[in-house]
Formats: C-alpha cells, sequence, structure tokens
C-alpha cells in the first residue's frame, strides 16, 4: 500500500470517528464561534479602523486551531485508552506516519470551522465574504490544515508522558489565538513574544490566508507556513521514537 | 437538622474530594489558575486592538466571567460523575433529604469557582498592572463569591440536564459560551442587541461584572447593593429551578430506567 492511500484511507477513517464525535465534531466547530461572536461585537463597537473582515478571518483561524489543540494533545492517549496502542506499534508503518491522519482528521475539522465562522459573520454581522486572490486563499488553507496537522502530530507525541494530556492541549489554545496575530496584531504585543510566534506555523497561516483574502502577496507566509510544519512533522518523528525506544525499555507503553 | 447538616457539610465535601480525586496540580494549575489569566490577556489584548476600552474592563469582566468553567463543570460531574462511576442509584435510594445532599455538593463548588475568579483578577491585575484600589478588594471578594453562588445556580441546572444527556461537556462549554458575549464581560451591554441585553438581566455574572466595575471604580457595597440583590436573586431562581429540574429528572429516571444509561 503506498504511504499516500495509507494516509488517506486513514484519514477518512479519522475523519469519519471525530464527525460522529459530538465533542469533536459538535463542541469544537461550536466553541470557536462563541469568541468569534465576541470578537465581532468587540470590533463592531470598538473605534479601531481594523475592520470586521480582519476580525472575521482572525475568527475563523482561531476556530481552525481550536478544533487541533483540543484533541490533537491527547490522540495517543486515546489510542492508549481504547486498547489499540500496541497494536498500532507494532504494525509495520511508523507509528508517526500511523497517528499522523488521525491530528490530520482534527485539522481537516478546522477546515469545517473556517468556513462556519465566515458564513457566520456574513448572515449575522454582514462582515462581506471578498477573497482577492481564491486560488491562493485555498492554497494558504491547506498549507494551514498540514502544518496544523504537523503540530498537532508534535503535541500528540510529545504529551504521551503526562496522563492528562488533554490538559496541555486546552492549555495551548488561548496564547496561540493570543500571540499568533489571529485578532491582535503582533506590533501590539511586546517585543519578547515576537521570536516565539515566528516558530509557529499558526502565525504564517494566518498571515497567508489574510493576505490572500484581502489582495496581499501570500507566497511568502504561505512557504513559511508548509516549511515550519515539515519541521514540527520530522521533530515528532524523532521523539516518537524515543518515546517508543523508552517505552519498550520499560515496559510502560500500556500505561495511564 | 443536625443530620441535614452533616448531609450538606460532611456529604458535600466528601462527594467533592470523591469526585474530583482526578483534579490533581497538573490539572488544576493550567485549567484553572492559568488558562483564566490568558483568556484576560487575549480579551485585553483584542480591546486594545479594536480601541473599544479599558484593561480593567475586560480584566474584571474576563476574571469574574472565568468562573463558570469551574461552576458548570464542576456541578455537572457532581451528578454526572455519580453516574459515570455507578454510584448515583446509591444515593438516590438513600432517604436522605435531597435539598441538603443537592446544595451540599454546590458549596464546594462556589467557593472554588470564587477562589479561581478571585485568583485571577488579582494576578490579572499584576500582569497588565492595572490598579484596583486596596478598599475596592474586600468588596470585590463578596461580589466574585456572589457572582460564582449565581453560577453554581446555572450549573445545577446544567447539573440535571447530565441526567438526560450524554455529553455534558459540550453543553458546559456551549453556557460558558452564552456567558461570554452576553453577560457584559467583553462588550459592553450597550453595544449588544437590544433582545441580548434584556436577556443578559437574567443570566448569571451580569450585574456581578457591573457592581465589581463600580467599586473598582470608587463605589462602595451600598451603592451597587441593587445590582448585588439581582444577581443574588438570578442565582437563587436559577437554583431552585435546578433543584426542581434534579428532582423531576430523579422521577422521570426511575420511572424509564434509564439512570444507568451513559
Amino acid at each position: 500500500m503506498s504511504t499516500f492511500r495509507f494516509v488517506r484511507v486513514s484519514w477518512q477513517l479519522q475523519f469519519k470517528m471525530i464527525m460522529r464525535s459530538p465533542f469533536d465534531g459538535i463542541g469544537n466547530v461550536i466553541y470557536p464561534l462563541f469568541f468569534a461572536t465576541t470578537a465581532f461585537f468587540v470590533f463592531r463597537a470598538g473605534t479601531s479602523p481594523r475592520t470586521l473582515i480582519y476580525a472575521s478571518l482572525g475568527a475563523a483561524v482561531m476556530g481552525m486551531w481550536s478544533s487541533v489543540s483540543t484533541s490533537a494533545g491527547s490522540a495517543m492517549q486515546r489510542e492508549r485508552w481504547w486498547g489499540t496502542l500496541e497494536l498500532l506499534v507494532t504494525a509495520p508503518r511508523h507509528f508517526a506516519l500511523i497517528l499522523f491522519p488521525s491530528t490530520l482528521g482534527l485539522a481537516s475539522v478546522g477546515i469545517y470551522n473556517l468556513a462556519a465562522t465566515l458564513l457566520w459573520g456574513r448572515f449575522a454581522f454582514g462582515i462581506p465574504l471578498t477573497i482577492e486572490h481564491p486560488l491562493q486563499f485555498g492554497l494558504s488553507v491547506v498549507a494551514t490544515v498540514l502544518a496544523f496537522a504537523g503540530l498537532g502530530l508534535l503535541f500528540a507525541v510529545s504529551f504521551v508522558r503526562f496522563r492528562a494530556a488533554w490538559v496541555l492541549g486546552n492549555f495551548f489554545e488561548y496564547p496561540v489565538w493570543l500571540i499568533c496575530g489571529f485578532l491582535v496584531p503582533l506590533a501590539l504585543l511586546p517585543t519578547w513574544v515576537h521570536p516565539i510566534a515566528w516558530v509557529l506555523a499558526p502565525t504564517w497561516g494566518m498571515n497567508a490566508i489574510r493576505e490572500s483574502a484581502l489582495g496581499g502577496t501570500p507566497l511568502p507566509d504561505l512557504l513559511l507556513c508548509l516549511g515550519l510544519g515539515a519541521v514540527y512533522v520530522v521533530g515528532a518523528v524523532l521523539v516518537t521514537n524515543r518515546v517508543l525506544d523508552d517505552a519498550r525499555a520499560r515496559g510502560s507503553l500500556s500505561l495511564t | 437538622m443536625i443530620v441535614a447538616a452533616r448531609i450538606f457539610f460532611v456529604g458535600g465535601l466528601t462527594s467533592f474530594r470523591a469526585l474530583f480525586y482526578w483534579l490533581t496540580p497538573w490539572i488544576y494549575v493550567p485549567t484553572m489558575l492559568v488558562a483564566p489569566i490568558f483568556q484576560i490577556l487575549l480579551f485585553a489584548y483584542i480591546g486594545r486592538s479594536a480601541g473599544l476600552a479599558s484593561d480593567k474592563f475586560f480584566l474584571i469582566g474576563n476574571a469574574l466571567q472565568y468562573a463558570a468553567i469551574p461552576c458548570l463543570f464542576a456541578m455537572a460531574q457532581a451528578i454526572g460523575g455519580e453516574r459515570y462511576q455507578n454510584t448515583l442509584s446509591a444515593i438516590l435510594v438513600s432517604p436522605a433529604p435531597r435539598i441538603p445532599l443537592f446544595f451540599g455538593r454546590s458549596l464546594p463548588v462556589v467557593l472554588n469557582g470564587a477562589f479561581v475568579a478571585a485568583f485571577a483578577l488579582f494576578t490579572g491585575s499584576l500582569v497588565l498592572r492595572v490598579h484596583l484600589p486596596t478598599s475596592s478588594l474586600a468588596p470585590l471578594l463578596l461580589i466574585v463569591l456572589i457572582a460564582a453562588f449565581s453560577c453554581t445556580g446555572l450549573g445545577l441546572v446544567n447539573a440535571a440536564l447530565s441526567l438526560r444527556i450524554r455529553e455534558n461537556a459540550v453543553l458546559s462549554n456551549v453556557i460558558f459560551g452564552f456567558l461570554l458575549i452576553f453577560t457584559g464581560a467583553n462588550v459592553p451591554l450597550d453595544d449588544l442587541p437590544d433582545w441580548m441585553s434584556t436577556a443578559a438581566q437574567g443570566m448569571p455574572f451580569t450585574h456581578a461584572i457591573e457592581a465589581a466595575r463600580q467599586v473598582a471604580d470608587g463605589a462602595s457595597l451600598s451603592d451597587v447593593r441593587g445590582l448585588i440583590g439581582a444577581e443574588l436573586l438570578v442565582g437563587a431562581i436559577y437554583g431552585v429551578a435546578g433543584y426542581l429540574l434534579v428532582r423531576w429528572f430523579e422521577t422521570l429516571s426511575r420511572r424509564h430506567a434509564s439512570l444507568e444509561r451513559s
């Protein structure tokens, strides 16, 4: 079976499971909409020249991040609870490749989040849905989904030592919303925050989506987003090897 | 009377400790102490970006509103958790009077909610360098406690619903979201549509947040007694409604043999 086909089939399976989960398929879509709505009201009531479409795009990517951050951190934990972790680890494929469709599925739900937020902004707040460069916008969304999946994979394998991995996933929701420029321009944040934002793919994914929607040049941001996503995947592979070696040596793979 | 008091205080504390055995510092600190600070920062910076209001406005609004997380989730867990651990039927078959049984479970929730909100308020004020007058601290603590009481009333309604629905975490998040939008935590009520600001009058936090903002600006407790009274009334109404709902769903669960369905 080719690697591509393997990822596609596994992604389909994971996506179906996620969409039938009330928490991941419904809760993770609705929850960011409340924050988006609040942000719309704040921007509409404020005096800033920043437009509602700025907030709409930012809130949409907030939703994309939520679907990954809250559940990807515990993706490996879930397999452990289900009793499938050992079977997956002993499969001939590299374990990181087996886990990737799971976080890719969560990131894919982010597209639903993005669309839901943009449509909510359009119909509830009258925010125009104008996309200046539709093709580049589509590419930016795909690149962002892939980068989010890579970051989710890194979360999943890094947090496996923690019993409360879901807490760490939740924990990263607000900080990324805050420092990656979704609703707050990076320039408003303290300068020591900027380097942290630069190594986070959501920053560049947000820039790429906003630039392509508003008529800028998204390509550099898009490439940076993809590049960082690839770095996360490589990091996740290395961490996976380390974690699995350690778990085999200690006999702790199934411990919860 | 003594039995009822024991059920209220000892039973409430025991059940809280039993149901939240998993709430270790590894979970409590990130979710209850750190997350509200980030929520405050997020909206304070959104407020700066949008040019809407001062940091103090968002600090007070979000610190109080975040008490919804412990109050809603913990009350749901106080009932739903028993079902999950297969102990609910043993409790409901007991002759224990229901009022101290259920309200006793809410007391630790109120105290925890107030602690979370107070910690967020004072830590947030240090992070954002918002000055809260020393004279306002004690009244603010009282208002925080009343806000937690009010939201725990709504939490009891949420807990009752957890007898009928499986995904209470989703419902709790949805209620939290409505409170985020409606209560004036981030958007002044005047800037919300009329129907929303009217609906907000019947929600926990709305009056407490307004009272806390006035106290932080120098008003005395007596100046905001109307708001405090309204917040207490809202909490009491939700508490009674929640209790009646729990009793009704308990009856339905017996009738349909659905108590253990999870």
